[in-house]
């Protein structure tokens, strides 16, 4: 492609983004876990398992009323006695029973979902489909320098001692006299929102929901994860 | 991981004959060339089986023209057309990695009951 078509194609995506396509435009999911395919060719594709959907449609925002088109899933079913008494009008408005994870999915405007409606993984997604996939990252705590930031850390030999995973100098002396923000050090680790793009959708397995992804995605066994489709180019 | 395993279920072979180290096998492997698919086979003593399930591999040795040559093959691959067990054979190790030290008449002795 040429520049200038890439450029074209980026304005293009800009001005009309996902909502214009006129299915739904991404699911809820959790992670069950890790596996390997064989694919056609008898190559061995590292997978990830997702358990996605069914989802529930509980809302639907529309430009009008909410000045922007969405709707409203949810995913994972609880029990009644678990949810406050205003989430359980919210689900009885929507005609569901009760859910664990409420998210909104952007759509266009056209999308023909109504509240109460069931959506499962094979109404969404396809073998060959490229997604991008939101967890939460593993968390790891207070981690140093080297692990958090991938420091190089200090020399081992030549007499050093105590600086082995130090972080070295964090700035200069009198002048600028403090800390420049954003310097890297030490700290908590993990447990951060995480988005994986452009993610091969390698198998659907409808009856028992199942979403396969090529590669690995962010977060821990029994995580929720959103999916997101990713729109075709130019769209 | 139950539904993980669901998955890895319609992926396993069940046509694999029983074999274990120690045992020469003849495989035979798929390869594509281009659009042309034809079936080479690869003989030799088993020096090895790793993992389970989907994971499991297997490891078979032959000394080709002095050369030896060691070919590692996921055991449920689609690609192996099928496996032959040409010759039972009688260790008392799980890995034969001793073989490649060993002269061709000693590893016929080791491997044969």
């Amino acid at each position: 492609m040429e520049r200038g078509d890439r450029i074209v194609s980026r304005i293009l995506r800009a001005q009309s983004p996902s909502f214009m396509d006129p299915t739904m435009t991404g699911l809820l999911g959790k992670k069950l876990g890790m596996t390997s395919i064989f694919d056609e060719q008898g190559e061995v594709i590292p997978c990830t398992v997702i358990e996605a959907g069914p989802c529930y449609v509980t809302q639907v925002r529309t430009q009008d009323r909410d000045g922007y088109s969405a709707v409203q899933l949810g995913f994972e079913q609880k029990r009644e006695r678990l949810v406050k008494k205003p989430l359980q009008g919210h689900f009885a408005a929507a005609k569901v029973k009760p859910l664990r994870f409420l998210r909104e999915f952007r759509s266009n405007g056209g999308l023909e979902v109504q509240p109460g409606q069931e959506i499962k993984v094979d109404s969404v997604f396809a073998k060959g489909d490229v997604v991008s996939i939101v967890g939460t990252s593993k968390g790891h705590g207070f981690q140093g320098v080297v692990k958090r930031h991938h420091f190089g850390g200090g020399f081992r030999t030549h007499g050093q001692s105590d600086r082995e995973r130090a972080p070295g100098s964090i700035g200069a002396s009198s002048y600028p006299s403090r800390v420049f923000k954003g310097q890297r050090m030490a700290g908590r680790m993990g447990g951060d929102r995480v988005t994986v793009q452009n993610l091969k959708v390698v198998g659907v397995i409808a009856d028992s929901n199942l979403l396969l992804v090529k590669g690995s995605v962010p977060g821990a066994v029994n995580g929720l994860l959103e999916i997101h489709k990713k729109r075709a180019l130019g769209q | 991981m139950n539904k993980v395993r669901l998955v890895e279920a319609t992926q396993l072979r069940t046509d694999i004959p029983d074999f274990v180290p120690g045992d020469t096998v003849n495989v035979h492997v798929r390869v594509i060339e281009g659009d042309k698919e034809r079936v080479q086979q690869f003989q030799g003593v088993v020096i090895g089986r790793h993992g389970a399930g989907m994971n499991a591999t297997f490891t078979v040795r032959k000394v080709s023209e002095g050369v030896g040559v060691e070919r590692t093959f996921p055991l449920h691959s689609p690609r192996l057309a099928k496996i032959v067990r040409v010759k039972e054979g009688a260790v008392r190790r799980a890995k034969l990695y001793y073989l490649r030290e060993l002269a061709s008449k000693a590893i016929r002795q080791k491997t044969s009951a």
